[in-house]
């Protein structure tokens, strides 16, 4: 087993160096100057062009990517261009935001997701099945952020109930329960997708298990409704694994959109704010670590795999 | 003698009782601003961001040797001593100027502000080999002090500038220039990075919290040298909030007490619901710079044409709630540089027609296209703006094409002009302030402004142009340069390099909690005076 993780991490590696030569080549290719989004539109040509020398933007490509990519192997990601201040604190300090929310949305979106998949596969063509498998599509369906405004507008401008921005009293004062009343509505407007796109996974896989035959034979043999839930749902699980696990994933990059609705200090937020300023360090770090957040996940939900069904195993 | 003590106890305790609520009255609370900014400006001296930046974290945490009067708003602020207590300019030698700075003043970390401070940070933003030289610094200030050439102590509290050629533009340019403490910097180790998380400069807050892209707190400068600006409210604190109904829903929730720009269909349910909508006349506009270079735009004509054909009022009632004034001209009417030009742009597609047709395009249509932005500082709201403007001009027969680009996009476009993939097109649609000369006429209109030296994208090269922006800028008499730029404008106004469209009227929705708050004619505003009732 460590073998096989070991193997796997180093297969990762090529994979996060394509990822940040893509990146890298893409924000060169986009219009659009990171100089141009750092001083004033009539700012002295000699001090723009200082600042690209200072900045090594003057450097060819290929001379720019290999210095980023010997610092990171160093540990250090660099300094933003718009703020000077150090991606890597900068990363950390949004990615903890972005996480609490994440688990919060993923642990609300898995727990819906399977239990409605789940309801609609085991009642198929009964009115549960349609409430179920409507509520997915509906979760899929609507826009996030639209819903995160709905949500705003009902439960924090209208009933007052709930604050509509921030992670923390404007006031100043923190407290976890100030953080759980901030964290309710972006997490409902973030769990949202994965909950619909979980929910019809389930349901696909339970039904197609459901239509094997061995669970003909458990059911001839006599066997409890719960024994043979218990092996539909083991076998249904695998395919449901791997879905959830890249739905994290894309929780954990954040989402750009749910966090600018709610003032959500996340990396979404920061993704969002490093591309409009163009701060090349900031989206080559941001997107490095997510990227490697994504190659752990991926080993880890293959491992569970693994966990759950022995042939993965001897395979 | 007890009972007569007595007596008097309970009469004070009397008085005082019933004058606590009254003196309590005029000052306190925490004053929580949602920004349009996704973050809070660059905090060690010169701000970025814009007048966003100068307007929340450099007029607050730090002085210019002179200000802004921004304790009214009945009329255009005016620049009054700061740091320097008066100044003048040498009658031999116009070129000179002195400065006599103010004593007693200190940094927040208690270090002494004088001549050395000054010229330390003048090497901050100008010397390259100095230790305390920075980039981002510089690069913020720079256009903004073109005219200065050089900085001298002459004793510990005069400090000498000259200029590049006779300006009486200085002071305009040196209400931007924000002196941070050199002993901080030294403290701090000598780097700017650690400076901004804990800077000190002289103004009337000191910051006391700082979490990039969520809040900043500022709290009251208690030692401030000017000790009728001391602020009000017992803490600022400034929140980033780039999306328009996240301020909006945070200013009705209570989570903030004053926002920037609530969304203009949002006005009336926000006046409904209490709150206080406060607009006022500011240096801004929103224009096209036209490309001059060749047809159809290097036609006088069919640039006056063009100005005819806009329904202004339509876009400021129909589109933006009455948030913006009709822009007939680089300024807006009644301020000292307006003049007096020969025509008004009202809307008149019939005039607009007949010029079309002198200028040759009778019954022809005419194609062009502008760059246009989807978003951006100043920009107000650009795409149902450029759409209602398309539809205005093709009434009179030109069809604009829009190219949306994204805003830095755009802003890199206007510091290179139409050149490459961009040389034909028409126009570049990007708000612009014009707080000062400089910013107002020189960066645009003069012919050594074209890029990519500064902003004269049009490249309206007009020797009368120059002529007037020069001795506008060597008249020392404010009245004389007040009439030599009303000439400038009323010139610009008949030739239309623009096309202009609206300037914005500064809209902020208040909490009707906030208290002493004025709304003067600038990007700027003292946050010294506003304060929260309980």
């Amino acid at each position: 087993m460590w073998g096989y993780i070991l193997r796997r991490l180093l297969f990762g590696i090529p994979t996060l160096l394509g990822v940040t030569i893509i990146v890298f080549s893409l924000l060169h290719l986009s219009p659009g100057d990171p100089v141009s989004a750092m001083v004033p539109a009539d700012a002295p040509l000699e001090l723009v062009q200082m600042i690209r020398q200072q900045m090594g933007l003057d450097q060819p490509l290929p001379v720019q990517y290999w210095r980023w990519l010997t610092r990171v192997v160093q540990g250090d990601l660099g300094n933003s261009l718009a703020t000077r201040r150090p991606v890597l604190g900068e990363i950390r300090g949004a990615l903890g935001n972005t996480f609490v929310l994440a688990i919060s949305a993923a642990m609300v979106a898995f727990t819906l997701g399977v239990g409605l998949g789940t309801i609609a596969a085991f009642f198929q063509g009964r009115w549960l099945d349609k409430v179920a498998s409507a509520t997915a599509i509906s979760g899929v369906s609507l826009p996030h952020y639209w819903v995160g405004i709905v949500l705003i507008i009902i439960f924090s401008v209208e009933l007052n109930w709930l604050p509509a921005m921030g992670m923390q009293e404007t006031q100043g004062q923190t407290s976890l329960l100030s953080l759980l009343r901030h964290m309710i509505l972006p997490t409902i407007a973030l769990s949202l997708i994965p909950m619909g796109v979980v929910a019809r996974m389930v349901r696909t896989s339970i039904l197609e298990i459901l239509n094997q035959e061995f669970v003909l034979t458990l059911r001839a043999k006599g066997l409890w409704s719960r024994t043979i839930t218990r092996h539909v749902m083991k076998n249904a699980a695998p395919p449901v694994l791997t879905l959830m696990g890249l739905q994290f994933g894309y929780l954990l990059g954040g989402s750009v959109l749910v966090e600018t609705v709610f003032s959500w200090p996340g990396s979404g937020f920061l993704l969002n704010l490093a591309i409009f300023q163009r701060d090349i360090p900031m989206l080559q770090g941001v997107i490095l670590i997510l990227a490697s957040f994504f190659v752990l996940l991926n080993l880890l939900v293959d491992i569970l795999h693994s966990l759950i069904d022995p042939r993965i195993r001897r395979t | 003698m007890r009972k007569i003590l007595g007596v008097g106890m309970v009469g004070l305790f009397i008085v005082a009782t019933a004058w606590a609520p009254v003196l309590a009255q005029g000052r306190g609370g925490a004053l929580r601003i949602g920004m349009t900014a996704a973050d809070i400006a660059y905090t060690a001296g010169q701000p970025d961001q814009g007048f966003e930046g100068f307007r929340f974290v450099g007029y607050q945490l730090y002085d210019a040797l002179v200000r802004w009067d921004l304790s009214q708003g009945e009329k255009l602020p005016e620049i009054v001593p700061a740091l320097a207590e008066s100044w003048e300019v040498d009658k031999n030698d116009v070129h000179r100027w002195i400065f006599k700075l103010r004593q007693g003043v200190k940094f927040h970390d208690g270090s002494d502000f004088n001549a050395d401070a000054v010229i330390w940070n003048w090497e901050k933003i100008r010397n390259k080999d100095a230790p305390q030289y920075d980039t981002k610094q510089a690069g913020e200030i720079a256009p903004r002090i073109t005219v200065i050439k050089s900085y001298r102590k002459l004793d510990d509290y005069t400090v000498e500038f000259t200029t590049t050629r006779p300006s009486s533009f200085v002071p305009f340019q040196l209400v931007y220039v924000f002196y941070s403490s050199p002993a901080q910097w030294e403290k701090v180790g000598r780097e700017w990075r650690a400076f901004a998380a804990n800077p000190s400069g002289t103004g009337p807050f000191k910051m006391t919290a700082f979490v990039p892209r969520e809040r900043a707190e500022l709290v009251p400068n208690t030692e401030y040298w000017d000790k009728n600006r001391i602020p009000k409210a017992d803490k600022v604190i400034l929140l980033p909030m780039p999306e328009p109904t996240t301020r909006l829903a945070a200013l009705r929730t209570g989570q903030v007490d004053w926002i920037e720009v609530p969304p203009p269909d949002a006005i009336p349910l926000l006046r409904q619901g209490g709150f206080t909508i406060s607009l006022r006349s500011y240096p801004h506009v929103w224009p096209y710079s036209l490309n001059l270079k060749q047809a159809p735009w290097d036609n006088k004509l069919v640039r006056q044409a063009a100005n005819f054909a806009i329904d202004r009022e339509g876009i400021c009632k129909s589109l933006l709630n009455d948030t913006c004034q009709l822009a007939t001209g680089v300024v807006y009417p009644g301020h000292p540089w307006f003049g007096k030009p020969a025509f008004t742009y009202e809307y008149n597609p019939k005039k607009a027609k007949e010029l079309m047709k002198q200028a040759g395009y009778d019954g022809k249509r005419l194609k062009t296209s502008f760059l246009i932005s989807t978003s951006g500082s100043g920009q107000m709201l650009p795409l149902p703006m450029n759409e209602f403007v398309q539809e205005s001009l093709r009434e009179i027969g030109i069809d604009v094409e829009l190219v949306p680009i994204e805003w830095n996009t755009l802003t890199s476009w206007i510091r290179k002009g139409f050149i490459e993939e961009h040389a034909n097109t028409g126009a570049m649609n990007v708000s612009f302030n014009f707080v000062e000369p400089f910013s107002a006429f020189v960066r645009f209109f003069h012919s050594a402004s074209v890029p990519p030296k500064s902003l004269n994208v049009m490249h309206y090269i007009n020797p009368e142009a120059d002529q007037l922006i020069e001795a506008a800028e060597a008249a020392f008499d404010p009245k004389e340069r007040d009439a030599t730029l009303g000439k400038l404008h009323a010139m610009l106004v008949e030739e239309a390099p623009w096309i202009f469209v609206v300037h914005d009227l500064n809209p902020r929705a208040l909490s009707p909690k906030v208290k002493g708050f004025v709304h003067p004619q600038s990007w700027f505003v003292d946050l010294t005076l506003p304060w929260v009732e309980q």
